[in-house]
């Protein structure tokens, strides 16, 4: 049963060289703020972050403020660029939250948003939406994409259990099955779709923040602070499955239950931010484990960094996004995986075998 | 959930249990009793039902008929958090690429308890007095993976001691240890004044540590009792089919079972 573990050993030989966390979660938090901040002020048409930070302070600060600054800075800052960072942050934070439970409760770490199929789920459902509805992201598209993540979740709760109860290697067969049927309806249907509808399919498909407003905002936001206020007084629970379904048991955890609830959660997640910023991939696999080297895997550490370090890296990335090749827009979903695949691969080779498998 | 029935000290009370596992049969009307503070020794060839027995003792498999009761409470009707504030185990099965360090793995014992006003300053100081029981007070900031298989085993009794457990179930805790390693390990389990009950391999090793002993054999309890009772070529011969002498430990006078080889030319 022991895996050698000398190379394991070599690397961190002792864990006391660990910063600590309050240190670590102050200073991510703090450059969690100014990247939002720096990222308002970048874009197309350049505001001076003087100006950014006065344009934010006269919206956020009650009492008269001088307007040192026109309109349409006001607008571009405040109307487009504000909604969007703080969405980028908030899908962030949800998909690092999401992969974070499901890499524990699965006990697999390859575990992300889309291995229980309630990624796959909701794009088909936006995909229909869009395909039946106007083609453009909407009310009625952000509906159908929950509609689908609910539906995935039920489906693979479904197929997994027997006997009353749930294991993870069915978990993650089933749902690694039905993401490739519903990705290969989705496929299907994007075939067939109108010439017209193709590039809001794409764009939904690859994943984008660029719909990005205020009224896009409350529902992942809401979501958001749901499901981490149900896992941050969880942390135990995730602590005990992460040791494997009898020791967890033998610790009083009912696993089945709390496998179902935890899927119930991260579809209801997964569906609300796929809705509004399509398939983004490598954020909810990635951040977690970047994570567990920096504070552990204790989940009460891990889970606060865990999201905060995804909001930040998708501000980072989705600022990058709309930059790069500007005037264009590149898919964020693009971007996470060019930047997140090779990092992921660089982290599995810095790992002995065995650590990741 | 405490009915009147419950009471709140008790060690291990099987009776007559029937266990069935993917339909098959796996335990037949076994009754099995550990007295508060007893070390018993669960016995019997690989796949005769001991890790199946400690399982239901600690509510993970349901049993089609008999009873359980676990220090006091009766494993069927009670929630596994409240089962967990008595009964601690050591399983067989547990993720070695944990990335926490030994003071964490031991903390985790304190998952069924609620979470008292002093907080986890308390719970800390707690699980470094069980992790200095089992001499591992040095490793508290060590991480887990990096440890060897005797100071692994000796945290996860620490783990199971920060639960402050009545009962203490134990699957095979020996596995993988070298003679040193095994001794200091049965050795900190019987010092420890706890109901154990403990599956095991070894015959001599259980008749020098167990108060009693039980044997299985295909989901049967054989014999029940002292070691010296229990232990008997013809008893050995019969459940593992390996011809044995029984001697006498000269110093301890527990039984020391001495086999024999089949015969020359089986290997």
């Amino acid at each position: 049963m022991a895996r050698p573990s000398a190379a394991l050993g070599a690397r961190r030989s002792s864990l006391r060289s660990r910063p600590p966390f309050w240190l670590v979660v102050m200073v991510l938090g703090a450059t969690l703020a100014v990247a939002m901040v720096v990222s308002v002020g970048l874009g197309a048409a350049g505001v001076r972050p003087e100006t950014t930070v006065r344009i934010l302070g006269a919206h956020l600060l009650p009492g008269e403020h001088v307007a040192s600054w026109s309109v349409v800075e006001d607008r571009i800052v405040w109307s487009f660029r504000t909604p969007r960072v703080l969405l980028a942050a908030v899908v962030g934070a949800a998909l690092a939250l999401v992969g974070v439970i499901l890499q524990a409760v699965i006990r697999n770490p390859l575990a992300d948003p889309y291995v229980l199929g309630a990624s796959s789920g909701a794009a088909l459902g936006a995909v229909i939406g869009l395909v039946l509805g106007a083609g453009v992201p909407g009310l009625f598209v952000t509906g159908s994409a929950f509609g689908g993540a609910a539906l995935a979740g039920v489906l693979v709760y479904v197929l997994a259990s027997r006997g009353g109860r749930i294991e993870s290697l069915r978990l993650v067969l089933a749902g690694v099955a039905l993401s490739y049927l519903f990705s290969a309806l989705t496929s299907w249907l994007t075939v067939t779709a109108e010439h017209g509808k193709l590039p809001s399919i794409l764009f939904f498909l690859l994943g984008s923040i660029s719909s990005a407003d205020w009224g896009t905002l409350p529902l992942p936001a809401i979501a958001l602070g749901l499901g981490a206020a149900y896992a941050l007084r969880r942390t135990d629970r995730l602590n005990a499955v992460m040791t494997g379904d009898e020791t967890a048991t033998s610790l009083g955890v009912d696993v089945t239950r709390f496998r179902i609830e935890t899927l119930l959660v991260t579809s209801v997640l997964v569906g609300s931010v796929v809705a509004v910023a399509g398939g983004i991939g490598f954020v909810g696999m990635v951040v977690p484990h970047v994570c567990r080297l920096l504070v552990g895997a204790d989940h009460r550490r891990l889970l606060p960094v865990a999201m905060i370090v995804g909001a930040m890296l998708l501000v980072v990335v989705d600022t990058v996004a709309r930059t790069a090749a500007a005037p264009r827009e590149l898919p964020v979903g693009v971007v996470t995986a060019l930047v997140g695949a090779p990092f992921f691969l660089w982290l599995l080779r810095r790992r002995p075998t065995g650590s990741v498998a | 959930m405490k009915g009147p029935a419950q009471s709140t000290l008790g060690g291990l009370e099987i009776h007559e249990l029937d266990v069935a596992l993917g339909g098959k049969q796996v335990l037949h009307g076994v009754s099995l009793q550990a007295d508060v503070g007893e070390m018993v020794g669960l016995l019997g060839p690989n796949g005769s039902g001991k890790s199946t027995l400690l399982r239901a003792a600690y509510g993970v498999v349901r049993p089609t008929a008999g009873t359980v009761r676990t220090a006091g409470l009766d494993v069927a009707t009670t929630r596994p958090r409240e089962l967990a504030q008595r009964c601690a185990v050591l399983t067989q099965d547990h993720a070695v690429d944990l990335e926490l360090t030994v003071l964490e793995v031991v903390l985790l014992g304190r998952i069924p308890h609620p979470r008292r006003r002093d907080g986890r300053r308390g719970h800390g100081e707690l699980a470094r007095i069980c992790l200095d029981r089992v001499g591992g007070a040095h490793l508290a900031d060590r991480a887990f993976p990096t440890l060897s298989g005797g100071e692994r085993q000796r945290v996860l009794l620490a783990r199971a001691l920060c639960q402050e457990p009545q009962v203490l179930l134990l699957d095979e805790p020996t596995n993988h240890l070298d003679v040193s390693h095994t001794i200091e390990l049965l050795e900190l389990v019987t010092s420890l004044d706890l109901t154990c009950v403990v599956a095991l391999h070894d015959l001599t090793l259980a008749a020098t540590y167990c108060d009693r002993i039980a044997l299985l054999a295909d989901g049967r309890l054989v014999a029940q009792g002292r070691p010296s009772e229990v232990l008997t070529p013809a008893r050995v011969e019969d459940v593992y089919g390996v011809a044995c002498d029984v001697l006498t430990h000269p110093r301890t006078r527990r039984p020391l079972i001495a086999v024999s080889r089949r015969s020359p030319a089986a290997h």
